[in-house]
């Protein structure tokens, strides 16, 4: 467990996090969550319905995404609510390196009861991949 | 076929329980490469004022995955899951889920709307133990891209 941040104000900014998300991640989450969906894993089916390449669960995005704030919160436990909308998909090519994705953060709001919140902005290869992402963290 | 407007506030049975196993919430942040011990250790888990490890926070994914199936498969729906994406997401917890919480599961269709020729149907889950303390609500809504 890491120390709870301190003197946190709006815009105060979160630990920029880069993240690297392979096949074989891929693979890992659809058992882990059971989001058994072909086309985070087949190729075939994924250009037949249209995307471009396998594409990586909205929800990993949001997962990785959420370890950006949990982190700096210095417990999960401290994320009472948590938002995202997805807006573009994270292509994935079956390659080692994959698809980059990196978490910035900052505070955009101080709430009642020791609550802030937390505005993500979640890109890969530049491109923001979430529309929205948003976390509640009760900070005390 | 756009979405009856009828189907909302439309509920369903709720699930069978579902116990959080220790092993299964490892997993899951294993696969979401975080390495934090709160998710593993107890004795770390209490550090941090819990009574056992917790879960990360959209682990809920896993409940409301298999709780708002119900609703795709519900013939009034009669969404073409073929052509459905995640449109948004949203948790929100009234406490960490943890190692060995007994769950059932309620789905309920929230909003539907037709936006552009798209189908927009959000489902609202609600987590409760067996002994009715709430959990969790997850909220998911499935964009049916061109079926309106």
């Amino acid at each position: 467990m890491s120390a709870r941040p301190v003197d946190v104000q709006v815009g105060t900014e979160l630990p920029e996090q880069t993240s690297r998300v392979t096949r074989a991640d891929l693979i890992r989450y659809a058992g882990a969550s059971g989001d058994l969906n072909v086309i985070h894993w087949n190729e075939r089916v994924a250009r037949e319905v249209g995307l471009p390449d396998v594409i990586a669960h909205g929800m990993l995005t949001a997962g990785l995404a959420a370890r950006a704030v949990t982190s700096w919160a210095g417990d999960p436990g401290a994320v009472v609510d948590y938002h995202v909308r997805f807006s573009r998909p994270v292509v994935v090519p079956d390659d080692d390196a994959g698809a980059e994705l990196t978490v910035r953060g900052r505070v955009a709001a101080l709430l009642e009861d020791g609550r802030v919140r937390v505005d993500l902005t979640v890109t890969s290869g530049g491109e923001k991949v979430l529309s929205l992402a948003r976390a509640v963290v009760a900070l005390s | 076929m756009a979405l009856d407007a009828g189907l909302v506030g439309r509920s369903y049975p709720p699930s069978a329980v579902y116990e959080v196993g220790r092993e299964k919430i490892a997993e899951f942040a294993t696969a979401l490469a975080d390495p934090d011990p709160v998710y593993r250790d107890p004795a770390a888990a209490r550090a941090a004022g819990h009574p056992d490890v917790i879960a990360p926070p959209t682990f809920a994914i896993v409940l409301s995955l298999g709780a708002g199936n119900v609703v795709v498969d519900d013939p009034d729906v009669g969404i073409d899951y073929s052509r459905v994406v995640h449109g948004e997401q949203r948790f929100t917890h009234h406490r960490p889920i943890r190692v060995g919480d007994r769950l059932v599961a309620t789905a309920t269709i929230d909003a539907v709307k037709t936006v552009a020729g798209n189908d927009m149907l959000t489902t609202r889950v609600d987590l409760v133990t067996e002994d009715g303390e709430p959990v969790c609500t997850t909220r998911s809504m499935l964009v049916a891209r061109g079926t309106a």
